[in-house]
């Protein structure tokens, strides 16, 4: 699948936006604290950003207000209903948070529970596509929400070390939760083998009974629509290359560097490396999403040839 | 509403003859001519006549070579087969292209099962491209909105043209008879009954999509490299020794005084 620059961004911002803004209201975050006034700040910028990033990837978005129409039956319009649902709560904690220096209890934990529930939202616009196996599992929500968590742990464990002296148990946290979103990256990524599921060119075709099929002419000379979207070839080349930088920026930097900062609480070195961990991660995270759409195989490359698409 | 109708009574699609099908491609222009001029926007081409000439179609044809397990390949005969390989909107059952939509433009009518894209609600995200498996979907690049094949809704009901015409572009203007136009949910009707009795069969039925379109087998046929072989004797140009009456009198006379004498007989 073509990796488009908006909808990595939107998934990346958005993702560590939610999951910044679910610890937030989780708790935290002690409101009379900078940090959290700051985090919510960050929190709704992060959101927005993605959220436009997200419209430029239309052809026609003139009618985007549709989209907010069809949610009985599409994930894309429940996750652009939830994501204007959630800035009510989101909006009124910053509120209260920044110029009140008060955090309301059960309005933190419905605005941490949409934040997840937007994130899920945008991890099944993928993982309910059956075309793309590789997105077309259970694997793929758990890794958007993992990683939206663990995005907004890093945010917050560098704010706290920046302007409260301190981050308290928030690097530990942070580590714990970049593991576990690795553990399952780590499994979706070994479903990369299965290649498109069940699908063959034998059953796209149906002549498979006649013997081996395979592509003798292409029906267009040049490329379309369909081949530049859905059979991108350049990051397959370099897929395991880009996959180990993925997983280096992504988890053992911020890891090793949370670890060290966690060991020298309150000194300058530990502020530095705080807010180093969380570019380092934004960087990998970056990369993981470009994977996340460049090794995606779509069924439709079957009646290209398989992998005609993938040396073109 | 972007959610499926429960059943649709009717059914219509296209029954496609894989053995009859010459890849002439004339489906692809009639379809192209007929669809930019007629439901929505305009099918646009970018660059035409520059040096990567590309557009929106709504049918594509794909050929496909298939060698039997065992099968002997010389040249480009002997025991592999082509098969020309037309691929438009399946109409399916359970489109996911509908479901997926977010803004409420991709639909598939209740009266007839045709699926169909308002373009005044598209928005150009493309994820019912990404959700069908048979690549029937085409975002056009100059308006920004999906592009797919309506069955020609706007000349299947049309009663300002001649009857005869009031059937989908492509299956009018086929020259050998490989397209066919009808109600897949009616099992007497011609269609229902073509796909009956050759064997018609569904793209990808493990997608789950339930397409309405069936595609016809090609026909059992001898591997061609027999053919060739057996053909050969009679196909030589050069083999005229059993030609008798007046070509035997032409080639006897003219064999004479040649330095070899009856080709026929070398």
């Amino acid at each position: 699948m073509h990796p488009a620059y908006s909808v990595i961004f939107f998934t990346t911002l958005t993702g560590a936006g939610y999951g910044l803004a679910a610890l937030l209201g989780f708790g935290l975050a002690d409101p009379a604290m900078l940090s959290a006034k700051l985090g919510y700040f960050l929190a709704l910028g992060l959101i927005t950003i993605g959220l436009l990033s997200s419209t430029l990837h239309l052809g026609n978005p003139k009618n985007a207000i549709w989209a907010f129409s069809q949610w009985r039956s599409s994930w894309l319009s429940r996750e652009g209903v939830l994501a204007i649902v959630t800035f009510v709560p989101v909006t009124v904690l910053a509120f209260t948070n920044i110029f009140m220096g008060l955090h309301i209890g059960w309005l933190g934990w419905v605005s941490a529970i949409l934040c997840m529930m937007t994130v899920y939202s945008t991890s099944m616009i993928y993982a309910s596509i059956r075309t793309i196996n590789l997105w077309n599992t259970w694997l793929t929500s758990a890794s958007y929400l993992l990683f939206s968590v663990a995005g907004g742990a890093v945010i917050l464990t560098a704010l706290l070390a920046l302007f409260e002296g301190g981050s308290g148990d928030m690097p530990k946290i942070a580590i714990i939760a970049l593991v576990v979103a690795w553990v399952a990256k780590w499994f979706w990524n070994k479903r990369q083998s299965e290649g498109y599921g069940g699908s063959t060119m034998a059953s796209a075709t149906g002549l498979g009974h006649l013997g081996k099929v395979k592509l003798l002419e292409r029906p267009h000379a040049m490329e379309n629509y369909l081949t530049r979207e859905m059979g991108f070839r350049v990051a397959r080349k370099h897929a395991a290359k880009l996959w180990n930088i993925a997983v280096l920026m992504g988890l053992l930097v911020p890891a090793v560097m949370l670890a060290i900062a966690f060991g020298l609480q309150g000194s300058t070195t530990a502020i530095l490396l705080s807010v180093v961990a969380v570019f380092a991660h934004m960087i990998g995270m970056l990369v993981e999403r470009w994977l996340f759409f460049a090794t995606a195989k779509h069924a439709v490359s079957l009646y290209y040839g398989d992998t005609a698409l993938d040396v073109r | 509403m972007t959610t499926l109708p429960l059943a649709t009574n009717k059914k219509l699609g296209l029954v496609i003859d894989l053995d009859t099908c010459v890849g002439c491609h004339a489906c692809v222009i009639a379809c192209k001519e007929w669809n930019t001029g007629g439901y929505g926007n305009a099918l646009s081409d970018q660059q035409p006549y520059g040096a990567e000439p590309e557009g929106s179609f709504l049918n594509r044809i794909h050929t496909f070579e298939i060698v039997p397990e065992g099968g002997e390949v010389i040249d480009q005969s002997a025991d592999s087969r082509v098969v020309h390989f037309p691929k438009s909107c399946l109409h399916c059952e359970d489109a996911p292209c509908v479901t997926v939509c977010p803004t409420g433009a991709s639909y598939k009518r209740a009266e007839d099962g045709i699926v169909l894209v308002d373009e005044d609600k598209c928005m150009g995200c493309g994820l019912c491209a990404w959700s069908c498996a048979y690549g029937a979907r085409e975002m056009d690049i100059s308006a920004g909105v999906m592009k797919k094949c309506t069955l020609c809704v706007d000349r299947i009901y049309n009663e300002t043209i001649p009857e005869v015409d009031r059937i989908p572009s492509c299956v009018r203007t086929c020259p050998a008879g490989a397209r066919h136009f009808g109600d897949l949910g009616d099992p007497q009707s011609d269609v229902s009954i073509l796909v009956a009795e050759r064997g018609g069969f569904d793209l990808m039925p493990e997608q789950g999509n339930k397409p309405t379109n069936k595609y016809l087998p090609p026909r059992e046929r001898k591997p061609l490299s027999d053919a060739v072989n057996a053909g050969f004797e009679t196909a030589n140009a050069d083999n005229v020794g059993d030609a008798t009456g007046f070509f035997g009198w032409i080639d006897k006379t003219l064999s004479k005084g040649s330095s070899n004498s009856k080709v026929g007989e070398k």
